[in-house]
């Protein structure tokens, strides 16, 4: 067994965890809405296996670094994350819907990897060769994956006013029956920043702090530093927002979907678009 | 005249203090701040300038936006997001202070109806005796409560980690002492880069504005290498420098290695590995040329980029040349030329020439055999060069902002009250954060004080 035969196994779990999660959603049938996140755990615990085995294999090559060091891995990672919150938050609020907008997120994520990305372990290039990388990238990858949820949770809470906005009494044993009340919704939201929030000041901190160690700068501007920056502003005044008359509820869902966008394009759309010193696998130094 | 200026001086105020000037800058902030990921920032590339307008330039230039992050408009939307911390600060610390140094100890009729947590017990005994195991109760289960008399009813209040509530101000403090930082870093400190060829030493560095910067101390490059994977991809760029003081080695900073991610730092100043290369300048390099049909092979002493004109009319010319071609040939290594060579009344050909691979460059079906003997160019080390006496004072901030969040996200301040008149004492509670967790710990003591007998 490799690892990425386990790889493909995790994003055909997650493949079918989200069907049946989507079919809970039209079906209203509880028992789906079970299965739907047993099937996601048991994603979770073949994908944590895979992370190690994959781990294991990088020092039966020679190259022994911990799974992080490249675009490939980060994802599996963040897919994983995501995947661990919302094991948690099922167990703990037991509300079951979020699945629905929450699994997709690592599907896709898996999927991407799996089709889309070169799998090979590589050594590490001398600038990721540093135990900060491994600190930096947990708390980063930690803190977008609360993010992840936020959103999905941000998206229920706006699909809900929306719905329930223009048809209050009808939708009373609709399909919104299923959706948390929005005070819970808004409430999940807030919690999940509230994790994610700090994750991803210490990702910055520590990012900040390995610059320094390896080029003597804590802060160049570098676009991967920026956008970390932008992301950070937005949930700062999501933060802020929700303490504000005015921008409460609907305001601070966007906000907050407008923060994992920003996210995302940090994460992606930096390495894709824009060059700097992040750009994973270059030769630079 | 008074009251104007009173009241120009107030909306100032308020505007200052205002969460919705907050989300402005915040939102400002953030979306300003990508303009300089998109437009290049500092020494414009040419390819960049060739291909936007010169009236575009002109205006992006005019707005800083080259420099966005140190343009003045920048520099001032921190400086009143600044102000907008300070003055939010001033405007409700004393409010803060005053909540936790004097907390609300009487419970009003209108507000008791207000709390989601509340539990109440009836009992028969004395309102005295009543109030002394309640305060008993909380003493043990909570924490010691103060006891007002009000209106002929019994207040006890009781509260915990009241102080949690400065968590968002030591957040907010964190942000100026990062800026404190940054500013003494950018007074007192500077950034420098430099280069040292192999065996040679140098004493003084550039800055980043182009000015020469002395260091007091002299910084030899022993050797300079470049370690690679099998698969071609870099390992290792390793520089031993030796620090020397009046030409004499200082003691400990002999044949220091510096690789990435492992710097040196003497007298404050640290130095860090950041680039190389061939100080190909005037240097030479050493060609063979050798007829296909056999013979002696003919030596070529050649310089980067000059054409020879060999003895059959052929050109030559070598375009570059590297000491390690692995990152350029998989499978290759060592060093290698490329050259160009333009054989009489032909097109120009450009190859590469290997100095360990005599056999590939016989393979090239040609009259003549070209092969590349080595260099005597040296490499030279790059080295990023910095000082930053402010970069304590920013971990200082960065480690009050992670505790400040801990505090201001994960802790809370917990109340509770319990109202005791005749025959009734009624208990409510109130956290400022993670009601959810407060609830459990709330119905946990009002088990406890239902079975309370009095
Ligand atoms: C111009 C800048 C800022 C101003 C004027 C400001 C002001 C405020 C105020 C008045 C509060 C409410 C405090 C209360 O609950 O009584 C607050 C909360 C908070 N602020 Fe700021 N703030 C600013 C920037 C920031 C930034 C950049 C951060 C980023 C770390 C931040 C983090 C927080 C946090 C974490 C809270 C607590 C929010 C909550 O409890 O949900 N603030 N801020």
């Amino acid at each position: 067994m490799t690892s990425s035969m386990l790889f493909n196994i995790t994003t055909f779990t997650y493949l079918i965890s989200t069907v049946v999660f989507f079919a809970f959603l039209a079906s209203k049938n509880k028992s789906l809405g079970l299965a739907g996140s047993f099937i996601a755990y048991a994603g979770l615990i073949v994908q944590t296996v895979a992370i190690a085995l994959r781990w294991k294999e990088s020092y039966d090559m020679g190259v022994g670094h911990a799974p992080m060091s490249n675009l490939y891995e980060s994802i599996v990672f963040f897919s994983w994350t995501i995947v661990l919150l919302f094991a948690y938050i099922d167990m703990r609020y037991k509300y079951r819907i979020v699945g629905a907008f929450v699994v997709p997120f690592a599907l896709l994520g898996m999927a991407w990897a799996q089709l889309g990305m070169n799998t090979g372990i590589e050594p590490l290039v001398p600038a990721l060769q540093s135990n900060w990388l491994l600190y930096h990238v947990i708390t980063c990858f930690l803190g977008y994956a609360a993010f992840a949820v936020a959103c999905g949770i941000s998206i229920m809470y706006l699909i809900k006013t929306a719905v329930e906005g223009n048809d209050s009494s009808a939708q009373a044993g609709g399909l919104m029956s299923l959706f948390p009340p929005l005070k819970v919704l808004d409430d999940l939201n807030y919690r999940s920043i509230m994790i994610g929030f700090p994750l991803l000041t210490l990702g910055i901190i520590t990012g900040a702090a390995w610059a320094n160690y390896a080029w003597g700068t804590y802060w160049s501007w570098d676009p991967k530093e920026t956008w970390s920056l932008i992301v950070w502003f937005v949930y700062a005044a999501f933060l802020h927002a929700r303490i504000t008359k005015g921008w409460v509820g609907k305001r601070a869902a966007w906000l907050s979907v407008i923060g994992f966008a920003a996210t995302i394009f940090c994460y992606l759309g930096v390495n894709l678009f824009l060059s700097g010193l992040h750009s994973y696998g270059s030769s630079k130094m | 005249m008074a009251t104007t200026e009173r009241n120009f001086t107030t909306i100032v105020w308020d505007l200052f203090c205002s969460l919705k000037l907050t989300l402005f800058l915040l939102i400002s902030l953030a979306l300003t701040s990508i303009i300089g990921t998109i437009l290049p920032q500092g020494a414009l590339p040419p390819e960049y300038v060739a291909q936007i307008s010169p009236a575009k330039l002109q205006i992006y230039s005019k707005l800083g936006f080259f420099d966005m992050y140190h343009s003045w408009w920048f520099i001032t939307l921190l400086y009143v997001f600044s102000l907008n911390l300070i003055s939010c600060s001033i405007k409700r610390l004393p409010h803060v202070f005053k909540f936790i140094s004097e907390p609300q100890l009487v419970l009003g009729e209108g507000q008791r109806n207000s709390f989601p947590l509340k539990r109440e017990l009836s009992f028969s005994g004395s309102l005295e005796k009543a109030k002394e195991q309640v305060a008993q109760f909380l003493g043990k289960e909570f924490s010691s409560p103060v006891i007002t008399e009000h209106n002929g009813e019994y207040h006890l209040f009781a509260q915990k980690t009241a102080w949690c509530r400065l968590g968002v101000y030591v957040v907010h403090l964190s942000i100026l002492v990062i800026f404190v930082g940054a500013i003494i870093g950018s007074l007192a400190g500077y950034k420098g880069f430099v280069t040292i060829v192999e065996g040679s030493r140098i004493n003084s560095f550039e800055g980043r504005s182009g000015q020469k910067i002395p260091l007091g101390f002299e910084v030899l490059c022993e050797k300079f290498s470049v370690e690679f994977y099998p698969t071609g991809a870099p390992k290792e760029f390793r520089s031993i420098l030796t620090v020397t003081e009046n030409g004499k080695p200082v003691p400990g900073f002999s044949q220091v290695k510096v690789i990435v991610n492992e710097p040196m730092t003497y007298k404050g100043i640290t130095f860090y590995q950041s680039s190389y290369g061939q100080a190909s300048e005037g240097s030479e390099h050493y060609i063979s040329v050798t007829p296909r049909s056999g013979g002696t092979p003919e030596k070529l002493t050649v310089q980067e980029g000059v054409a020879v004109t060999l003895k059959d009319g052929t050109v030559f010319k070598l375009l570059e040349a590297t000491q390690e071609v692995r990152q350029f040939a998989p499978g290759f290594s060592g060093p290698a030329a490329r050259i160009e060579v333009t054989r009489k009344g032909a097109e120009p050909q450009t190859f590469i020439a290997f100095k360990n691979f005599p056999e590939v460059n016989a393979q090239r079906g040609d009259a003549l055999i070209f092969g590349y003997e080595g260099t005597s160019a040296k490499q030279y080390t790059g080295l990023q060069v910095a000082k930053d006496p402010g970069v304590w004072v920013v971990w200082l901030g960065c480690t009050l902002m992670v505790i400040g969040l801990g505090i201001a996200f994960f802790m809370s301040h917990k109340r509770i009250w319990v109202v005791v008149t005749k025959g009734h004492a009624r208990m409510y509670g109130n956290a400022s954060k993670n009601q959810a967790a407060f609830q459990m710990q709330f119905e946990d003591i009002s088990e406890k004080f239902h079975d309370i007998k009095i």
